[in-house]
């Protein structure tokens, strides 16, 4: 009975937050919304008895939430509301609507026909994370890798186009050099 | 069996709710204390016999302050947000195994909510979420010091974390397990986990005042610019949860310290529960001393050290330890 509850409660407050994400023009409801939204989704894999998927979600999640709230403060004033550029209302309604109904489509269909089945069925014994790490680093090694590559490549381009001034460290220079520094861009603005 | 261990598991809860919201209180009156000695003031001493009263009163006080919501604020999330921190704060302490298991009537109480065999992740993890409080509180506030609070908590939160946890895998790949009770059962049968990964314990620790927002570290709600940071805005009860959150926090990460690397309660007998929470008051006492002792830094030292000197050292360690294993 408890997960019945915990599950309709769950389901709620997910399509909730997640119906407020994508609704409202205020950037800090939409950004917090989604954070708890993907913070609720945890609940499924904590119900399903993926312990160690559903603390991963929370992690993960609230990291990269928290970098978008970053952005978000960057370019929004986020006590007021953004004035939405809004196109035709119906082809977005629309478009949106088929591709959710695809997604489902497209997951439901294999569970209907009862094709899908446990390749690799649970080892005995072994616990939750054991688990992930072994259906990780057997059958899904090239996906984990190549993923694993693709992180490094776009961690490096950030880093080459984010330190155009990497060599140059505020926290190494002591106080006269920084205000020898500003006072040449002083110049130069003055100029 | 199903009623038994629901009743079980909402006193437990209640217990700890109560426990820590009094301890975060009498945790104020120390570090006032402490602080007084440390800086040779006399701290508090006119409410009660050596100002013990201080607490109750300024318990009275948070209760019956005027809730002000100001003009211009995102009323919602700026109600919300000291909620947050207060609630993940005690979230996190469901995976904490607080005393060893013992008996009372002939029934055996686990001192821990819920055995997760993830606890150490759910911790760390739930605790994190603990940050989005002073971010939410520092955004909604329309002002503009609350705002660079906000931002200051985005960069501890993106620093810290990747130190922690790249901090902890070393000794998770010695225990070969994420739950604090086997943690605690495999320093019983190896000796604690300090000797064998001292440089762990020293990152886990400075990335502990990070994660609590304490001094050095205290740059979430800047003390130097005279107003409180994300907190500006805030008054009574709000402003009392922001402060209930953070020394719950203190003293939970106090108690995963010593569990984690410092052989926790032992074999489970009285002398090591006794231990235990010797270890937990030294840990927050440290936490005290380093406020006293200390000057803050600035947020872009706090994200050189994080990334350019804790990660790469961290990364050092998680390989030398898994060299050491393999060969």
């Amino acid at each position: 009975m408890f997960e019945a509850v915990a599950f309709y409660l769950f389901a709620f407050l997910t399509i909730a937050m997640f119906f407020i994400t994508v609704t409202t023009s205020q950037a800090l409801y939409a950004l917090s919304a989604l954070a708890a939204g993907m913070i609720f989704i945890s609940g499924f894999f904590f119900i399903l008895g993926a312990d160690f998927l559903g603390a991963v979600q929370i992690i993960v999640y609230t990291g990269a939430v928290m970098a978008l709230y970053a952005f978000g403060m960057m370019f929004f004033d986020t006590t007021r509301e953004v004035k939405e550029k809004k196109g035709n209302k119906f082809i977005v309604v629309g478009l949106a609507t088929l591709s959710a109904v695809l997604v489902v489509a497209i997951f439901a269909a294999p569970m209907l026909s009862s094709n899908v089945l446990a390749l690799y069925p649970a080892i005995e014994g072994a616990g939750n994370t054991q688990s992930v790490g072994l259906v990780l680093f057997t059958k899904y090694l090239i996906p984990f890798e190549v993923a694993a590559i693709m992180l490094l490549v776009a961690m490096v381009a950030g880093i080459v186009l984010a330190g155009k001034k990497m060599d140059l460290s505020l926290t190494l220079l002591n106080a006269e050099e920084i205000e020898q520094m500003d006072a040449e861009i002083n110049k130069k603005v003055l100029s | 069996m199903e009623t038994a261990y629901l009743i079980e598991t909402i006193i437990k809860v209640v217990v700890i709710l109560l426990v820590f919201s009094a301890l975060a209180g009498i945790g104020t009156y120390f570090e006032r204390k402490v602080l007084a000695f440390m800086q040779r003031r006399l701290g508090p001493v006119n409410v009660g016999p050596f100002g013990l009263l201080q607490v109750g009163a300024d318990g009275i006080k948070l209760f019956t302050k005027e809730d002000i919501i100001p003009t211009n604020v995102v009323a919602p999330i700026f109600k919300i947000a000291p909620v947050i921190t207060a609630a993940t704060a005690f979230m996190a302490a469901a995976a904490i195994p607080f005393l060893p298991q013992f008996d009372i009537f002939g029934y055996t109480v686990h001192p821990i909510v819920s055995d997760i065999d993830v606890g150490i992740l759910y911790i760390l993890g739930v605790m994190a979420v603990g940050l989005f409080g002073p971010m939410l509180g520092g955004m909604a506030s329309a002002n503009k010091f609350s705002l660079l609070s906000a931002a200051r908590a985005a960069a501890v939160f993106i620093s810290y974390e990747v130190v922690t946890g790249l901090a902890i895998l070393a000794p998770i790949m010695m225990v070969g397990s994420l739950s604090l009770i086997d943690f605690n059962n495999y320093q019983v049968e190896h000796g604690w986990i300090v000797w064998s990964q001292p440089v762990a314990f020293v990152l886990f620790w400075i990335a502990a005042f990070a994660e609590t927002g304490r001094t050095p570290f205290h740059l979430i709600a800047n003390d130097h610019e005279i107003i409180d940071g994300f907190g500006t805005e805030y008054s009574g009860m709000r402003w009392g949860l922001f402060f209930i959150g953070e020394y719950a926090n203190m003293f939970f990460i106090s108690f995963v310290i010593p569990i984690l690397f410092l052989g926790g309660f032992g074999d489970g007998s009285f002398l090591g529960a006794m231990a235990l929470l010797g270890k937990m008051a030294f840990f927050f006492f440290f936490f005290l001393w380093t406020r006293a002792a200390w000057p803050d830094v600035r947020p872009d030292q706090l994200m050189w050290l994080c990334w350019k000197v804790l990660m790469p050292v961290a990364v050092i360690n998680v390989v030398i330890t898994g060299l050491v294993m393999m060969f």
